[in-house]
């Protein structure tokens, strides 16, 4: 039988400056009627490359496909002409993106921009609008009819994902594929966009194709799974059956990085006395309070985790305790001295005990400096820590104390990867000897091997330095794995704190147990489970 | 990018001029731009202390000499002028004036708007808001205009038209910066330099300055064509540089009338004008690239391609 898509021996390679890239070596899938596939793998492995060949995507020149082809209902795409492609594409094969706002045209309503597929592919305009509002109210738009004719930038991100999937939907395609749908979204949003696209597939039968580094993402949606690593197919399975038993080492050590497996942290002896102390903290902007009356207390030593969805008011927490902007109103006590309203003088001798390791290290270094200026400048600010002659084997020792090496030291920023360049930054904020560092989702942009790597980091120079940790965080599994305790925020609020033990097993909000119910767990039969337990809440509320 | 193994020693960097010199043979575009531009800049320095007598001497027989005669003095070998003077050693001799005056405006003009627009964009509303201003009264006065009263008032000479020439270019430089600023302190890296501990002065200079001043040299370059004709304008005026003074801009000016007979007049020193120009563009295209870390590569491998 043969199946709907079906990718046989594909080969892409990329011609660039530095020589020729394999993409993709020698790659076969297929995808039948009413199932869904994931492509599983880390940034870098070749997952989106197969995806946006179906699709024509791919530049040629740099990109060459060098042999393979690619099936869909028994005809070869890449023989077919361009315009033969673009009468399939979106119509009988359609695709939604990871971010979904630099994928809609910002100047042109909703609307007009669902209904451009259709008249695109000759519908009259009249009968497009009806199957535009139609969609709307499928997708689950509130108010559908009004928000019709507004504007992308007047949906939050969830339900921009939603218009995405609707324009998707227009003209019912038989392969839907979306590459990390989810990532861009909160934990919460991402478990009602992946129900929402698990129920279009059983309403219209069409084959599912769902690329995605999360390895929970697979097991909440997937039915047959490819792993992929540098450019290569590994393992190819259903999804439980890879999970269970994954046979590529690779897999394993996917498997192996998630976290969320391991011993959670006893909470620390609290008779010492704190070394951060945040009293009523509140941030206001007019009449919205981003941040109101939060109050917490670090530990010398403490990992303290800030979890909660996005605009919660956790990173706007750590920007005032930083000074990065300035606190309407409440304290924080730093060894028994206000942050809040300290003199810009005492602030600067203060910026050496509180570091910050910002979210991602792309952005955080500046991109003209080498590696030795962005560690060192560190001591140009603050000439007392160290005279210049020794600058450049203390920029080793702290290189080699991250886990790179001397060699690196005249490189720029661009000529590593994500995790080194995050390996640099903590290296940055090491380099001022502090004793607290503030990580705002320090690890969300890495890949999962590289997030439990940097975890690993971390931990290491806590227990060799002492170090505090104020860890904002959406990823609840990684925060069980590293926190000492947790601090739940919601609305600028905080609705809930303890040891991270205490949080986990016994939540006592609702909002926290929502939290928990959504994050997604790489084992297909706990996350059967969850579900079933969002669903209760469901319809508890 | 593979983690070595050899840790501990600390690599030895080549010193930064044998690297920008390897560079600029690298591109070659830019290797002939800096050698045409270093050879101008040694005529403007040493051409009117060893030329300005011929350069001024009349000579009736060679009244609008033809060029590429290469029987004659090498002098005449790009013509002579209405006067019969010699085309190629007007040339050298006012490339000083030239230099001096296009090179003094940008610079100066550069300098006083990229200072205001960081000062504009990284301090409080208020006094970006008087720098704004004043930058809107500069640009919506006519900027010829502003020149011909200015230099009616004053005595037209080499400083005053500098003065003027880069005040009326100020606001170029200003609007640049401040956008530019606006944009860059909102980045990742200037709030980890805040974290630090790091001036105000620190991260305007070492932070925002060297993300802004590509884009700040190519306006300039373009700018250096700009203020060359214009200065030409204001001498054609005659506010500008006076004869016998000489310009590139004046004597395009001055071999307007002999357009249909003799066109090697103006053509001889506006291709001077061009050729610096895109010698200029050149060469500050290659900067762009050797300054980004990013780009650098380009110029590093270029050879193994070939």
């Amino acid at each position: 039988m043969s199946h709907l898509l079906e990718v046989r021996n594909l080969t892409v390679d990329f011609h660039t400056a530095q020589g020729t890239v394999h993409a993709v070596r020698d790659v076969s899938w297929h995808l039948d009627r009413g199932e869904c596939l994931a492509i599983l793998g880390e940034s870098g492995s070749g997952k989106s490359v197969s995806a946006s060949a179906i699709m024509n995507l791919i530049d040629c020149p740099p990109g060459e496909i060098v042999t393979g082809e690619i099936l869909f209902e028994g005809a070869d795409l890449l023989k077919k002409s361009g315009e033969e492609r673009r009468q399939l594409n979106g119509k009988r094969i359609a695709m939604i993106f990871q971010d979904p706002l630099s994928h809609l045209n910002p100047v042109y309503t909703v609307g007009f921009q669902i209904e451009e597929i259709m008249t695109a592919h000759g519908w009259p305009a009249d009968k497009a609008r009806a199957r535009c509002l139609e969609l709307l109210e499928r997708v689950g738009i509130p108010d559908f009819a009004n928000k019709v004719d507004a504007y992308p930038h007047q949906f939050s991100g969830g339900q921009r994902q939603r218009l995405m999937i609707a324009m998707a939907l227009a003209l019912k395609p038989d392969i839907l594929i979306a590459d990390e749908p989810t990532t861009a979204l909160d934990v919460t949003v991402q478990a009602q966009i992946l129900a929402l696209l698990e129920e279009l597939q059983r309403e219209t039968g069409m084959g599912l194709l769902l690329i995605t580094h999360d390895l929970g993402v697979v097991a909440e949606v997937a039915d047959r799974v490819v792993v992929m690593n540098s450019g290569q197919i590994v393992e190819t399975g259903s999804a439980a059956e890879v999970y269970r038993a994954p046979a590529h080492p690779y897999t394993k050590k996917l498997i192996g990085a998630v976290p969320g497996g391991g011993d959670m942290a006893q909470p620390l002896d609290t008779g010492i006395a704190p070394i951060l102390e945040i009293n009523g903290l509140s941030k206001h902007y007019g009449a919205f309070a981003a941040l109101d009356n939060a109050s917490l207390t670090v530990l010398p030593g403490e990992t303290v985790a800030i979890v909660g969805e996005s605009g919660s008011g956790k990173s706007t927490l750590a920007k005032c305790l930083l000074r990065l902007e300035e606190a309407s109103m409440g304290e924080a006590l730093w060894q028994g001295r206000d942050l809040v309203t300290m003199p810009a003088r005492d602030l600067f001798e203060m910026r050496r005990d509180i570091q910050m390791v910002f979210q991602d290290p792309t952005q955080s270094l500046n991109p003209r400096m080498s590696v030795y200026q962005i560690i060192s400048e560190a001591w140009a600010i603050h000439p007392d820590i160290l005279p210049k002659p020794q600058w450049k084997e203390r920029v080793r020792d702290l290189l080699e104390q991250v886990g790179l090496s001397a060699d690196h030291m005249f490189r720029y920023p661009h000529q590593f990867s994500g995790g080194q360049r995050q390996r640099i930054a903590i290296a940055r904020a090491l380099a001022l000897e502090p004793k607290l560092i503030v990580c705002d989702e320090a690890v969300s942009a890495l890949d999962v091997s590289i997030q439990a790597q940097v975890i690993e980091l971390l931990t290491r120079l806590q227990d060799e330095l002492g170090l505090s940790y104020l860890f904002i965080a959406h990823d609840l599994p990684l925060v069980r794995d590293f926190a000492h305790r947790v601090v739940v925020m919601q609305g600028g609020r905080i609705v809930e704190q303890g040891p991270v033990a205490q949080i986990f097993d016994a939540p006592r909000m609702n909002y926290t147990r929502n939290l928990m119910a959504a994050s997604l767990h790489p084992d297909p039969e706990v996350q059967a489970e969850r579900r079933a337990a969002r669903d209760a809440i469901k319809e508890a509320s | 990018m593979a983690v070595s193994e050899n840790s501990g020693t600390i690599p030895e960097t080549p010193p930064a001029w044998l690297s920008i010199l390897k560079m600029l043979w690298r591109d070659k575009f830019a290797l002939c731009a800096a050698v045409f531009l270093t050879v101008i800049v040694l005529c403007a320095i040493f051409g009117p202390m060893f030329l300005e007598d011929q350069a001024m001497r009349n000579n009736l027989r060679g009244r609008n000499a033809p060029p590429f005669d290469f029987s004659k003095d090498w002098k005449f070998w790009l013509g002579g002028d209405a006067l019969g003077r010699p085309l190629l050693a007007r040339i050298i001799v006012a490339a000083q004036n030239t230099m001096m005056v296009a090179a003094g405006a940008v610079l100066f003009s550069m300098a006083i708007g990229t200072g205001l627009g960081l000062i504009a964009g990284y301090t409080s509303k208020l006094g970006s808001q008087i720098i704004m201003r004043l930058a809107d009264v500069i640009m919506s006065f006519p900027s010829l205009l502003l020149a011909v009263i200015v230099l009616y008032m004053l005595s037209p000479s080499v400083t005053n038209l500098i003065i003027v020439l880069a005040i009326t270019r100020i606001p170029v430089y200003l609007r640049t910066t401040r956008a530019e600023v606006l944009e860059i302190r909102e980045r990742m890296f200037v709030q980890a330099a805040q974290v630090m501990g790091a001036s105000t002065w620190r991260i305007v200079f070492r932070h925002i300055l060297p993300v802004v001043f590509p884009t700040l040299v190519t306006i300039a370059t373009l700018d250096f064509a700009f203020v060359m004709l214009a200065e030409s304008s204001l001498s054609f005026l005659g506010i500008g540089i006076q004869p016998p003074e000489i310009t590139w801009g004046l004597m395009v000016a001055q071999g307007r009338p002999y357009l249909t007979n003799a066109w090697w007049l103006s053509f001889m020193p506006g291709l001077a004008i061009i050729l610096t120009t895109l010698s200029l563009n050149l060469l500050s295209n290659w900067m762009r690239t050797a300054l980004d870390p990013v780009q650098r590569w380009r110029l590093e491998i270029a050879r193994k391609k070939k």
